[in-house]
C-alpha cells in the first residue's frame, strides 16, 4: 500500500501540486488521470522521491519514504519499478543489455538464467527478435514496451508506469493494459499508472485518481466514472460527442425511456 | 553568488561519490570502460600533439640560440625541460580537458535529460558513484599515463626534427638530454598530471549531471564545462609551479 498524504510541490513560485492525498491498495491497478499539465507526472516522482515534495510525505506500507534516510530508501527502491514517459532506455546498451542491467546489479545470477529471464519478460511485452537492437533503432512504441520489461524484470512490489501505452496502438494499448493487470495480480503489486487513455481507465481502472490543475478532483473505481456528477471530471472523460451520446443512451435506458431494441451501435450509424 | 552556489554543489557531488558499490562487478566494467573511452580514445590526438610540440620546440629554440659559444645540445636540454614541466603535463591536458570534458559532460548531461540518470536512481543504484566516480579513477589512472606518453613522444619528437633539418644530429641530441637531468622534474610533471587528471574529469562531470532543460543545454554544458576545466587547469598550474618549484 502506498499512502500520499498532502503532498505539494512547486517549482518557483508555480505550484504544480496541490495538497494532494490517496490511498494506493496492493494488488490493484491504481490510476492517476487528467488533462495534459495536470501534474500527473510530478506527483508520479514525488511518489518515488525523484522529486522532494514541498510539503507533506508518502508512505510505503505504512512508513514514510520522504523522512528516510538514504540508504532505506535505497531497500525500498530496489523494490521500486518504474516506466518513464520518454522511456529513458540507455542508449549506449541493447535491448537485452538493458532489461539485463537490473539484474546484473542486483543478484548474482549465471548468465544463462538471467538471459532466460529477460528473454521471458521480453516475450511478454511481445518483444521478439530485438533482444540486439539499439534503443536508437526501435520505433516510440516498442521503447516503451522495453521500459516496461525493464521495469518487471526483477519482479517489484511497486510498479509506477508513466503513460505506458501513449504512443501505441489501441491493439498494443490494450496488450500492454492487460500485461500490467495481469502481473499486478499474479504478484501482489501495488501498481500506479499515470494515462489518458479512456481504455485503459475503463479496462484496469480499480482505483482512480483524478487530477485537474495540480488538484485532486475526484477519486473512485472504473464502476463508478461513469455515473460520476463532477462537471469537469466528465468533461474530460466525455471529451467526444460519441462517448457522451453514448453515455446519455445508457442513462435513458436505465431509467426506460426509450425501447431496449435500440442500443449503442445505432448511434455510429 | 552563482559561483558559491556551483562550488558548494560540486563539493556535495564529490561527497556524494563516496559509498559503497551496489556490485563491485559492474562498477569494474564501468572503471575499465572508461579508462578504454579516456584512454584510448585520446592516444591518437595526444601522440600527434607531443610529436608536434617537440618538433616545433627544436627549431625555435635552434631559431633563438644563435651564439656559437653555446653548444647545439643545449637545444636538447632545453627542449626536454620544457617538454617535460609545461607541454607535456598542461598542453595535452588542456587539449583532453577538451576531448575528455565534453565527452564526459554530454554524456552525462544527455543521460540527465533523457531521465536515464532517474532511471538509475529508481532501481536503487547511487548515480554519483556509478556514473562519477568511475570517470574520475579511470581519468586519474590513464591521463598520468597518457602524460608520460607525451613526454616521450615530445622529446622524440624534438630529435626527429633536429635531424630533418639537420639543426643538431642525433647523436648530439642524445647526448644532451642526458645533460644535467633532474628526475624531481618528472616527478612534478607527475604531480601536475593528477591534478589536471581531476579537473578534466570532476568538473565536466558536474557540469554534464546537473544540467536541466534539453539538448540545446547539453550544449551549453559541454562548452561551459571545457572552459571552466581550461581555466581551472591554467590557475592549477601557476599555483603548482609557485608551491612545488
Ligand atoms: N522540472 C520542472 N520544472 C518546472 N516546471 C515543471 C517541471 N516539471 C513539470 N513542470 C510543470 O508542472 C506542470 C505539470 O507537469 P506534468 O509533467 O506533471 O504534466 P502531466 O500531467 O504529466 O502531463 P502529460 O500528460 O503531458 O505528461 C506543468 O505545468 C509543467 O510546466
Ligand atoms: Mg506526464
Amino acid at each position: 500500500m502506498i499512502e500520499v498524504k498532502d503532498i505539494k510541490k512547486s517549482f518557483g513560485d508555480k505550484t504544480v501540486i496541490h495538497d494532494v492525498s490517496a490511498i494506493m491498495q496492493t494488488g490493484q491497478c491504481n490510476l492517476i488521470i487528467g488533462t495534459s499539465g495536470s501534474g500527473k507526472t510530478v506527483l508520479m516522482k514525488c511518489m518515488v522521491g525523484l522529486f522532494e515534495p514541498d510539503q507533506g510525505e508518502v508512505l510505503y506500507s505504512g512508513e514514510s519514504f520522504t523522512k528516510m534516510n538514504r540508504s532505506d530508501k535505497t531497500e525500498i527502491r530496489k523494490q521500486i519499478g518504474m516506466l518513464f514517459q520518454g522511456s529513458a532506455l540507455f542508449d549506449s546498451l541493447t535491448v537485452q543489455e538493458n532489461v539485463m542491467f537490473p539484474l546484473n546489479m542486483f543478484t548474482n545470477w549465471s548468465y544463462k538464467k538471467k538471459l532466460e529471464r529477460v528473454n521471458e519478460v521480453l516475450d511478454r511485452v511481445n518483444l521478439k527478435d530485438t533482444n540486439k537492437k539499439f534503443p536508437a533503432e526501435l520505433s516510440g512504441g516498442m521503447k516503451k514496451r522495453v521500459g516496461i520489461a525493464r521495469a518487471i524484470v526483477l519482479n517489484p512490489k511497486y510498479l509506477f508506469c508513466d503513460e505506458p501505452n501513449s504512443g501505441l496502438d489501441p491493439q498494443t494499448s490494450l496488450v500492454i493494459d492487460k500485461l500490467i493487470n495481469e502481473i499486478t495480480r499474479e504478484f501482489n503489486i501495488t501498481t500506479v499508472v499515470n494515462t489518458h487513455d479512456m481504455n485503459s481507465v475503463m479496462e484496469i481502472g480499480n482505483y482512480i485518481l483524478y487530477m485537474y490543475q495540480g488538484h485532486k478532483e475526484w477519486e473512485g473505481s472504473n464502476k463508478e466514472i461513469i455515473f460520476s456528477k463532477n462537471q469537469r471530471l466528465n468533461e474530460f472523460i466525455f471529451a467526444s460527442e460519441f462517448l457522451k451520446d453514448a453515455k446519455e443512451m445508457r442513462m435513458l435506458e436505465e431509467r426506460g425511456r426509450i425501447p431496449n431494441d435500440r442500443n449503442i451501435d445505432d448511434l455510429i450509424k | 553568488m552563482r559561483i558559491f552556489n556551483d562550488i558548494g554543489q560540486y563539493l556535495i557531488m564529490l561527497r556524494g561519490m563516496i559509498s559503497r558499490p551496489e556490485n563491485a562487478k559492474m562498477y569494474w566494467k564501468e572503471f575499465i570502460h572508461q579508462c578504454s573511452e579516456i584512454g584510448i580514445g585520446s592516444l591518437g590526438i595526444v601522440a600527434i600533439i607531443s610529436i608536434f610540440m617537440g618538433a616545433v620546440s627544436t627549431v625555435q629554440t635552434a631559431y633563438q640560440l644563435v651564439s656559437p659559444l653555446i653548444p647545439l645540445s643545449v637545444i636538447a636540454q632545453v627542449v626536454r625541460d620544457t617538454v617535460i614541466l609545461e607541454f607535456a603535463p598542461t598542453l595535452v591536458c588542456i587539449v583532453l580537458a577538451g576531448v575528455v570534458g565534453s565527452k564526459i559532460a554530454s554524456e552525462l548531461g544527455n543521460m540527465r535529460v533523457s531521465e536515464q540518470i532517474d532511471a538509475l536512481e529508481i532501481m536503487g543504484i547511487n548515480t554519483k558513484t556509478y556514473l562519477v566516480l568511475p570517470k574520475i579513477i579511470a581519468a586519474l589512472v590513464v591521463i598520468p599515463m597518457l602524460v608520460v606518453i607525451a613526454g616521450v613522444l615530445g622529446i622524440w619528437g624534438g630529435r626527429l626534427a633536429g635531424s630533418l633539418t639537420n639543426i643538431i644530429p642525433p647523436s648530439t641530441y642524445d647526448q644532451g638530454l642526458l645533460e644535467s637531468f633532474s628526475e624531481y622534474n618528472v616527478i612534478f610533471a607527475l604531480y601536475k598530471a593528477y591534478s589536471f587528471a581531476f579537473i578534466i574529469s570532476s568538473i565536466p562531470a558536474y557540469f554534464g549531471y546537473y544540467v536541466k532543460g534539453g539538448a540545446l543545454e547539453i550544449g551549453r554544458a559541454s562548452t561551459k564545462a571545457v572552459v571552466v576545466s581550461c581555466i581551472m587547469i591554467l590557475c592549477a598550474d601557476y599555483l603548482l609551479a609557485a608551491l612545488l618549484l
